[in-house]
């Protein structure tokens, strides 16, 4: 430390926030916690959303954009009023795993908002002219999200890893969007919008007990169990080879590299979490020092777990100057084969620490950061105790340990990677530092 | 309908003070998390680059977090990092920020961080081509590989405004860029970074009376500098129609941005207000007027939406600023009958009036989703500072929902009627793209 530096007082610990939980007699699991801060409720109604069947990405994309076109007799602009007039928001998005309605509310209005949630899982519309309007925007809307480099190598990156599991599909494909019909939207809607099974979570500055009341009563009418899907395990993704995907007049390289992690359930987990902040997951970090405060090959490296129901992903995401590819390419290499090969010092390993905690403490410290953060959690059993319980866990990890997660998770030959630019001008330089296929 | 609701306010517990040497201090204490947010506000943005550099206020931004005064390169980043917190910093058209948000037993470092760039960054040869290499790929990212990158906030000031100060690429060209030197980046600072131009906002845990006294110690003694006056930028609202096309490689479907200049924010603020109120009629939710007709009705835009700001905040701008509405459409044929569908939505609010129970519902909201940005310590001691510097008075958060209750519905209208056909600049992106 520099002798000017001030060193740090005496942490505070945060305040023990009073939460409740129930299990209501439809089977929707009930999270409430009392936040004081702004008088807004925010909600997470989550719901189990995997399914193998290959019409199952269309429909359920589909049904996310057209499941607040109109419910419990309201059209979509009588519905979009009373959502707004109680200071509400209200939207549905879905991914391989769930299905999740975000909304938030002014507190004084919860009641009346649990009740349109009630409508919208209960009485959908689904209205042929409302359904063809939203077809044919998503099909719009992803041809746009398709024309991002970062969504091509996403989309590229787990049809590699996953090939013919669920998991590979990122997007709906537009053909298959095109024939969803509004039947087939009430078909999945009675199927899988069941209570039984999800979680709701509430958090903001109403006390705990009356939310869970109140959701009781607005959702007592709401029943039913989704049948259980066969789960397909993750197959081995492949590794080795370089994937070039040519995106003809790019000025950049767009990387994403992925290779299977453990989740926040596995007793390795903190151990992994602290290397992959040291390899890439903070400014700090020695890939960002290299490749951005060194080279300036990149505006920024980032490198991140990922968590999905059925297995993790530790995934390295990139995005580097045109002329600098294989340069770039080569670093993220040797920073990958160094922290793999090599133990990571313990200087290191206290400030991803510190980081860990605070920035677990600073995602948490608001109603929005800590809804969503119960809603990821809910999925895997874990809750509030958890959120307390993990400075202490990380705090616990030893250096040696966090060694052992680079050197099982980092090592380069593990990765499955794919690059989106002008091939034409990056595939010979790359070929020089690994097998690349096209 | 819901009846009208009496509209809940923020309210915060403000202190001000200014040190000696004219350094503005804004506390606002709030304990119920151990959490802070440092942040300082510098009066400068892309509107006071000199003409031949521009994108200079940004890629100054990252020379400040490149070493200070007695800090070397990467010394900023690990001190707040290894104390739990996180930083970053933004360029605005009127000024730029620098930020931390700290677990509140780092307080002391925050400032005494801040304090020590304020003297001075570190401004050599090596991390001025270092950053200009990061600043270039950051474009690259942001805006020359990415469809609608830069779409419309660097291109639609170009064709409704006129003096370089408002008109300009604030991310800069790139021969702009590379001919910025150290001696441009000494002047910078000498002129825009003198205490007596900034405003540093605590936020969070802290008591007060310690936090003034560790900002004395650590600000007082920064050497009081001559602030110049700023230029008055203000431009007078289009008297004819504008045009102008802007090619994208990367879209696959076309584009507009239609911008009006509007009321001045710090003048005229109920008069923006009222403007404000008819961006939210026009394309907040599935309710509005643009959603309905454009979207549900005519099927002619993919997605629309209303917004003042250049980057979607009314508070964040002084005069000039803009009014944008801007849309994807799938069909490059449609623009004309985008515009019609405009001009017909504004004339209805501005004839016929609003719908009972309207003005109240988007009311509410948009005090609601005010309260909300306000939750989180590091928006909310950002939002603060930003009311201070550019409104002179952080108060001005917790009147908006007042101020926003008390404007009419003769206002609106008056503000829709405000909007008209020649008043407007209208940008048009033609996708280059793969569809």
């Amino acid at each position: 430390v520099t002798a000017a530096v001030p060193a740090l007082t005496a942490p505070r610990a945060a305040r023990r926030l009073k939460s409740d939980e129930a299990v209501l007699d439809n089977g929707l699991r009930v999270v409430a916690v009392r936040k004081p801060g702004v008088p807004v409720v925010e909600l997470r109604l989550r719901l189990p959303f995997l399914s193998t069947k290959p019409a199952h990405p269309a429909q359920s994309s589909l049904l996310a954009e057209a499941m607040l076109t109109g419910a419990g007799g309201r059209d979509r602009s009588a519905l979009a009023a009373v959502i707004q007039g109680l200071g509400g928001d209200l939207s549905a998005n879905v991914d391989a795993d769930r299905l999740v309605l975000v909304g938030n509310v002014l507190a004084t209005n919860l009641r009346k908002m649990l009740d349109v949630v009630a409508a919208v899982v209960q009485e959908p519309t689904y209205a042929k002219d409302e359904v063809a309007t939203e077809r044919e925007r998503l099909v719009e809307k992803l041809t746009i999200t398709r024309a991002r480099p970062g969504v091509v190598a996403s989309e590229a990156l787990a049809t590699r890893m996953w090939g013919e599991h669920p998991y590979a599909i990122d997007l709906a494909q537009p053909e298959d969007v095109a024939v969803v019909t509004p039947g087939q939207l009430r078909t999945l809607h009675r199927a899988l919008v069941r209570p039984s099974g999800g979680a709701l979570i509430m958090v903001g500055d109403v006390p705990p007990g009356r939310m869970i009341q109140q959701a009781a009563t607005a959702l007592a009418g709401w029943s039913g169990k989704p049948p259980k899907p066969p789960v397909p395990s993750l197959p081995e993704p492949p590794a080795g080879a370089l994937r070039i995907v040519d995106r003809p007049g790019s000025v950049q390289s767009t990387f994403r590299m992925g290779t299977p992690a453990v989740g926040r359930t596995d007793p390795g987990f903190a151990a992994l979490q602290l290397a992959n902040l040291a390899f890439g997951g903070y400014f700090t970090s020695r890939w960002t020092e290299n490749l951005r405060e060194d080279k300036g090959y990149t505006y920024g490296p980032h490198s991140r777990l990922e968590h999905h129901l059925l297995g993790s992903v530790l995934k390295l995401s990139v995005e580097v100057a045109g002329d600098v590819t294989a340069p770039a390419f080569l670093e993220t290499l040797y920073e990958l084969g160094r922290i793999a090969a090599l133990p990571v010092r313990e200087q290191e390993v206290e400030s991803v620490r510190q980081y860990a905690i605070g920035s677990l403490a600073l995602s948490t410290a608001t109603q929005a950061g800590l809804a969503s953060t119960l809603s990821a959690l809910s999925a895997f059993g874990l809750g509030l105790d958890w959120i307390a319980g993990h400075p202490q866990r990380l705090s616990d990890t030893t250096v040696d340990e966090v060694s052992a997660a680079a050197a099982r998770y980092f090592a380069p030959s593990g990765f499955t990677s794919v690059v989106v630019g002008d091939a034409e001008a990056i595939a010979a330089p790359l070929s020089a530092l690994a097998p690349v296929e096209r | 309908v819901p009846r009208p609701q009496k509209l809940p306010a923020p309210s915060f517990d403000l202190t001000h003070h200014t040190l000696d040497n004219g350094l503005r201090v804004l506390l606002a204490p709030d304990r119920s998390a151990p959490v802070v947010g440092v942040a300082v506000l510098y009066d400068v943005g892309f509107r006071s680059e000199p003409e031949g550099r521009t994108g200079f206020a940004h890629l100054f931004e990252h020379l400040m977090f490149q070493g200070s005064a007695t800090l070397e390169k990467m010394e900023h980043f690990r001190y707040v990092e290894s104390s739990g917190g996180s930083f970053n910093g933004s360029t605005h058209f009127d000024y730029t920020n620098y930020f931390e948000a700290l677990p509140s037993n780092a307080l002391e470092r925050g400032l005494f961080l801040e304090a020590d760039r304020m003297r001075g960054p570190r401004i050599t040869e090596e991390n001025l081509a270092n950053q200009l290499d990061v600043v270039k790929n950051e474009i690259r990212v942001n805006v020359l590989n990415a469809p609608y990158g830069g779409f419309p906030w660097i291109y639609l000031p170009a064709v409704l405004f006129d003096t370089f100060a408002n008109s300009h690429n604030g991310y800069g060209g790139f021969e702009d860029l590379e001919s910025a030197t150290t001696d441009d980046a000494k002047d910078f600072f000498q002129r825009y970074y003198a205490p007596g131009n900034a405003v540093l906002a605590v936020g969070g845990d802290l008591d007060v009376d310690e936090t003034l006294a560790l900002i004395e110690k650590h600000f007082g003694g920064i050497r009081k500098r001559r602030v110049g006056k700023r230029p008055d930028f203000a431009e007078p609202p289009l008297s004819g129609e504008r045009r102008d096309t802007h090619a994208d490689p990367h879209a696959p479907l076309p584009a507009v941005a239609i911008g009006y200049r509007v009321p001045d924010p710090v003048g005229a603020l109920d008069d923006l207000l009222a403007t404000v109120l008819v961006a939210e009629v026009l394309s907040d939710g599935d309710a509005s007027r643009l959603q309905r007709r454009l979207v549900q009705r005519d099927h002619l835009v993919t997605d629309v939406s209303a917004y003042i700001g250049e980057f979607g905040d009314p508070f964040d701008e002084r005069d000039p600023t803009a009014l944008t509405i801007s849309a994807h459409y799938p069909d490059p044929g449609s623009l004309d009958g985008i515009l019609t569908a405009l001009d017909e939505e504004l004339a209805r609010i501005a004839e016929d009036g609003l719908d009972k129970g309207e003005l109240d519902r988007v009311r509410t909201r948009l005090v609601s989703m005010q309260l909300r940005e306000l939750d989180a310590v590091m928006p909310r001691t950002l939002e603060l500072a930003k009311f201070e510097l550019l409104h002179g008075r952080a108060e001005l958060i917790t009147e908006l929902p007042g101020r926003l209750a008390a404007v009419s519905e003769d206002a609106v209208r008056a503000a829709a009627a405000a909007l008209q056909p020649d008043r407007r600049a209208v940008l048009e992106l033609v996708a280059g793209g793969a569809q």
